[in-house]
Order: structure tokens, then sequence, then C-alpha cells
């Protein structure tokens, strides 16, 4: 297969001003990342200052409810609240290696600005996070977050102020700060080698998933699943089962935003609801329009606002190896309060649809077999939102139960 | 009878020892209704050769000039086909040559041999798509080589002579310099680099180089050694006509230089 490509997609679409920076990372990719050093650096950071690993919970009362065994990797127990801070250190250690002084990162919900501004204190590094000003807005405590880390905060006011525009205004940055600056890209997309180096650096959640799952199930999982954005977490946790020919019969399924779900609104979909086409350096699938101008995305949860995703997911979907459905802002929401008040639990909205696919469609399941979902980040950061949409949240009630 | 090509304009320009002027201009700017007549008035007032922008959402080789430009044109609701089909009336009008600057995900899905074909009816002679670098550019290659087309490449500051020698072995009408680290827009001084880049590419390429990111004024590039043989300018441009200025006003201290 050629380099940088997933059977159809993948690629390198960029200007030719980042060839040379990408070029340079792939270097370090095949010469840095893989070595003995490297890896033992790694895994001390990812053990003593991101928490690793994350334990695999069995959920008890909602497996007695679903009549099957539903499990969760926790990955809202990783540092900062999210499997963001998996590439983001690895990404920084990387850079630093490389002799790059600076990081700089887009950010959408703020979980990968977040993660990439602790990356880059914890490692003695210049930071600098381009977020969408409507995203700055609705994600204000990430905001705070940023600051207190260090990170330099650059609104992007271009196009339509969310994450998309974010990183293009990330690419025009490094295109003039790449000499002494590495883009910490947030997740497996993007010009090549950014989906490999991402899921490399994420694959520690299958990886753990798998040991885990043979040692408190006895055996591999019958189903994992995952909510998809971009697609990082997903490809995280189903990298190993995919890449495993003794894993051919878990099944792999990754659940899109669907927004309201109504006919004729935005949603964040491309998979079941968009078409191949190129953007931000990839060619994969993409909610555009015929002319091929890059249509606005929408969902409640901000991490997964996003009108493309990683080529890697295209083509688990063209050759069948993975399920992709959408899963709507009210379907998340139900799973977010679902799983609080059942099992103490507070997801991100971003890990309530793939929670949601589970709950709402029990059939799919057979009986007494074992479901893992990745539950890829706290949902701390969701209140305010949640709290607009979920009544209980709302007065002064006192919660019934 | 075809027309002459585009490495013969400019080389035709320095048989006049002056330096081909590319003026670049986003599709139905500064409104789809002043277009054609913007686009008589730079042919009139000395263009060698017009770039025509195709508008796009995401334009990440671009600075906020051309940007807005482009999201005004979606607004307006201009799109490739619309201007292939304006361009097709206009181009028998026109003394100078004409090329398509757009990204790649536009005319990807107006299918390239459908754009190959439309894009020589409409007397395009070339295309240019920033973020098309050349391990990519196989499809649309193969698409625009049946029609005699150009795919014009761009090279900067930090591509290495190898790379520009990669890329020369397989271009043909101009090469674009990028004179910057950056995106398009207006920069009173240019960085010594792209003097250099000029030098390696004028030895890397048989064929002409433009210059372009950043130019306003002759002043730019007159302490050169060797000069570019043409010079492109977009975002100065933009700007002089949004502030309802006149091309001609804008062309002219270039004309003098001659
Ligand atoms: C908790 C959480 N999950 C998922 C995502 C979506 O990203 P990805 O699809 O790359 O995992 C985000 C992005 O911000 C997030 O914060």
């Amino acid at each position: 297969m050629k380099k940088g490509w997933f059977g159809d997609f993948g690629g390198q679409f960029v200007p030719e001003l980042l060839i040379p920076p990408l070029r340079e990372l792939e270097r370090a990719c095949e010469t840095i990342l893989p070595s003995p050093a490297f890896q033992r650096e790694l895994a001390e950071v990812l053990r003593d200052f991101a928490g690793r690993p994350t334990p695999l919970s069995r959920c008890d009362a909602l497996s007695r409810d679903l009549g099957f065994n539903l499990w969760l990797k926790r990955e809202d127990l990783v540092h900062t609240g999210a499997h963001k801070m998996n590439n983001t250190i690895g990404q920084a250690l990387l850079a630093k290696h490389m002799g790059k002084k600076n990081l700089i990162a887009e950010t959408g919900a703020g979980q990968h600005g977040v993660a990439t501004a602790a990356a880059a204190a914890k490692l003695g590094m210049g930071c600098s996070i381009y977020m969408g000003s409507v995203d700055v807005e609705r994600q204000a405590p990430n905001v705070s977050r940023m600051k207190l880390l260090g990170a330099r905060l650059i609104p992007v006011t271009s196009g339509t102020c969310t994450l998309k525009d974010a990183i293009n205004e990330a690419l025009r940055a490094w295109i003039v700060s790449q000499a002494d600056t590495h883009y910490s890209f947030g997740t497996a997309a993007g010009p090549h080698p950014f989906p490999t180096l991402v899921r490399d650096l994420q694959a520690i959640i299958g990886k753990e998933t798998k040991e885990q799952a043979r040692r408190q199930i006895g055996r591999l999982p019958d189903a994992v699943l995952a909510c998809v954005g971009g697609g990082s977490n997903a490809i995280g946790i189903f990298h190993p089962f995919a890449a495993d020919p003794e894993a051919a019969s878990v099944r792999l399924i990754g659940l899109e935003a669907g927004g309201t779900g109504e006919p004729g609104c935005y949603t964040s979909a491309p998979l079941n609801l968009g078409s191949p086409g190129v953007l931000h350096g990839q060619y994969s699938m993409l909610l555009q329009s015929a002319d091929g101008q890059i249509e606005p995305s929408h969902s409640v949860s901000a991490g997964l606002d996003y009108p493309g995703v990683g080529p890697e997911h295209s083509w688990l979907q063209r050759s069948r190896r993975a399920e992709y459905h959408v899963v709507t802002d009210a379907s998340a929401l139900r799973a977010f309060e679902t799983l609080s008040r059942k099992e103490g639990i507070i997801p991100a909205l971003e890990s309530s649809h793939a929670l949601a696919f589970v709950l709402e469609n029990p059939q799919a399941f057979t009986p007494d077999s074992h479901v893992v979902v990745n539950l890829s980040g706290r949902g701390d950061k969701d209140l305010d939102i949640a709290s607009q949409h979920l009544t209980l949240l709302q007065g002064d009630a006192t919660c019934a139960r | 009878m075809r027309p002459i090509s585009l490495q013969q304009r400019i080389e035709q320009a320095g048989s006049q020892r002056r330096v081909a002027l590319i003026p670049f201009i986003t599709a139905g700017f500064p409104e789809p209704t002043s277009f054609p007549q913007i686009l008589r008035d730079l042919d009139e007032s000395g263009a060698d050769i017009i770039e025509i922008g195709i508008p796009f959402s995401d334009p990440v080789a671009d600075g906020p000039v051309v940007e807005e430009a482009s999201r005004q044109a979606l607004a307006a609701g201009v799109n490739l086909e619309r201007t292939l089909k304006e361009l097709a009336s206009l181009a028998p009008g026109l003394r100078a040559s004409l090329v398509l600057m757009g990204y790649y995900n536009p005319f990807l899905q107006y299918g390239l041999e459908r754009l190959a074909r439309d894009a020589d009816a409409a007397g395009i002679q070339g295309l240019i798509v920033p973020d098309l670098p050349l391990d990519e550019d196989g499809p649309l290659r193969a698409a625009l080589s049946p029609w005699g087309l150009d795919l014009i490449p761009l090279v900067g500051p930090n591509t290495g002579d190898e790379r520009m020698r990669a890329y020369a072995a397989a271009a043909s009408g101009y090469v674009y310099v990028v004179s910057v680290m950056g995106t398009t827009g207006v920069r009173t001084e240019l960085p010594a680099e792209a003097a250099d880049t000029v030098r390696r590419a004028r030895n890397a390429f048989t064929l002409p180089v433009a210059l372009g990111f950043g130019i306003h004024s002759p002043e730019q590039i007159r302490a050169m050694s060797p000069p570019p043989q043409a010079v492109v300018f977009g975002s100065a441009l933009l700007q002089h006509l949004a502030a309802g200025k006149s091309a001609k006003d804008f062309m002219a201290p270039w004309i003098k230089q001659k």
C-alpha cells in the first residue's frame, strides 16, 4: 500500500511549504518513535504523569438491565480528563527529541488544547492553541484551564469560527513557524503521517483493553464501541483488534454524531452521510456540497463537531471491518444522564454517543455477551451544555430518584 | 490553431525586456456583475496572464484578504461550473492567457476529466492547485495532459534543490515561486530568502519563474539578481479593487518599469 494511505483513503494534500516539516516528522516516526529508549521514556510518562493504565470497569447495574455485560474502558480517568493526553504527551515528547521548542495545536471542545498545554508545561515547551471564536465562547472553562497551564490562546474568526477553521489557522501558522515548532494534531486525521502517528499513540487504549479482557473476562470481548469525531479514540481502541487475525470476530462499532436528527439539519456524520473528498490534507469521507465546499457540522458535543473523519475509518468502513452508525444529541444526553445515575460516572457528551447506541439498541447484542465501550472522557466540562437540555439539572428542584 | 503557450507568453515579455505581469483575481470579485469588466480592465492594462481564483471554503494557503474574497464569492453563488461557463464567453475577447487557481476538492468533485475538457473549452491554459503537491498530483496531471493544459507547480524557500528538480521533470507552463514562509497577503518587504529562492528555481527549472505572495510594488524585485521572469499579485490587487480603485491604476507602476 502507498505510504500514508489506508486502502483508498489518506494522502498528503497540503501546500508544498508544509511538505518539509511533514517529511521531518515522518523520519522522526520511523527513527525516534520506535527506538527502545523513546518507548521507555513514553511508557514512564504515560504511567507517572498521564495515569495509565486505565481500568476496564464492568457496569453492574446496567449489565443487569441489558442482559449482557457492559464494560467501560476508562479513558475519563486519564490526566486532564480524556484520551487526548495519550496523543499529546507522545507528540510533545517526540517533538522535544526532534529539537522543537514550541507546540501549536487546534482545539474544538478545548480537550485537546488542555491536553497539549499540560504536556507542554510538563516538558517545558512553548504552546499556542488555535480555537474558533465560537468555541472560545461555548467552552469557557477549558479556555481558563489552557491559560492557567501557560498556553497562548489564539481565537480564530475566519470561516465558521469552529474547529475546522482552527485547523486551517494552525496549518497556516505552522507554515511560518515550522523551524522550531511542532504541530501537535489532535486526532487521527490530517495529512500523513498524522493519522498513523496519532493512531499509534492512541493504540495503547486497545492494547490495554485486550490484556484486561483476557484477564477479567477470560477472552476477547464480542464488541467494541467508540464515538467518532476525527476518530482518534475510536482508532486507538479499534486498531489492536483490527490488526489481529485472532480478533477477527470482534465487532467494531463507531458512532457518529447526528446532531438534532431533524431532516436538513447539520450533523457531524461524514461516514454515514458524507462522500469522499479532500480536506485538511487527507482524502476521506467528508460533509460537503455538490460543489465540493465544506459544509458546517453540528453536534451538541463540541468534540464531535467536525465535518471530516480520519482516513483509516473511511477504509475500515469501506472494507467492512468496522460498522458506523449515527446517534443524535437527544440519545447522547439520555445516556449522559443514565450512566451518571446508574453507575456513578459522568461521561463526556462525546463518549455518551457510543454509550447511547448500546443502551438504545440492546437487541444488537447477544445475551450474556461482553461489550466494551470506550469512555473517551469525563463529562464535567459538559455540565453547562447538559443543563440547557436536561430538566433534572434545571431550577432548584431536589432530584427525585 | 493553438494559442501561444503560457511559457511562450512569459518568454515573449522577456524578449521585450520586461517582467511578465500576472494578476490574480477571485472569480466573481468584487461583485459577480462587475467581474467581467475588471477582467477586461486587467487585460487592457497589460496583464500577460490572468489567474482566476475558484473560491473554496477552507483556503489553507491563503491569508485574510484572499480568504475574505473567497467567502464573498461563495456567498454570491460563485462556483466552478458558472465560472467556466462565464469564462468561455469572455475569453475570446481577451488578449491575456488564463489560468485557474483553486484548491483540489472543488476540482475533484467536479470531475477531473470533465474539468480538463471544460477548462480547455473556456480558454484556460493551465491550473495551479495550492494543496496538491508533487506526490498527489498524478490523477489531475493525467486528466490535463490530453488537453495540453499545464499544471503549474509551487515551490518555496524551504523547497530543496532536489525537490525542485523533481518538480521540474514533470512541470510545464511556468513555475510559481512563493516568496515567503507564509500565506498570501500584502507585505511591505520581501525577506532576503526570496531572491535566493528565485535564483535556485531559475537553476532547477528551464521554465520561466513567476514570483508571488506579498508582491505589490516593482521596488520589491528591483535588486533581485537574477530577477523573476514574471510576478503575481493577488492580495494587493484585491485590496486595491475593494477600495473602489481601478485595475489600470494598480498596473500602471508595473507598466512604467518596462
Ligand atoms: C472526550 C472526547 N471524546 C472524543 C472526542 C472526539 O475526538 P476523536 O474522534 O479524535 O476521539 C473528543 C474531542 O474533543 C473528546 O474530548
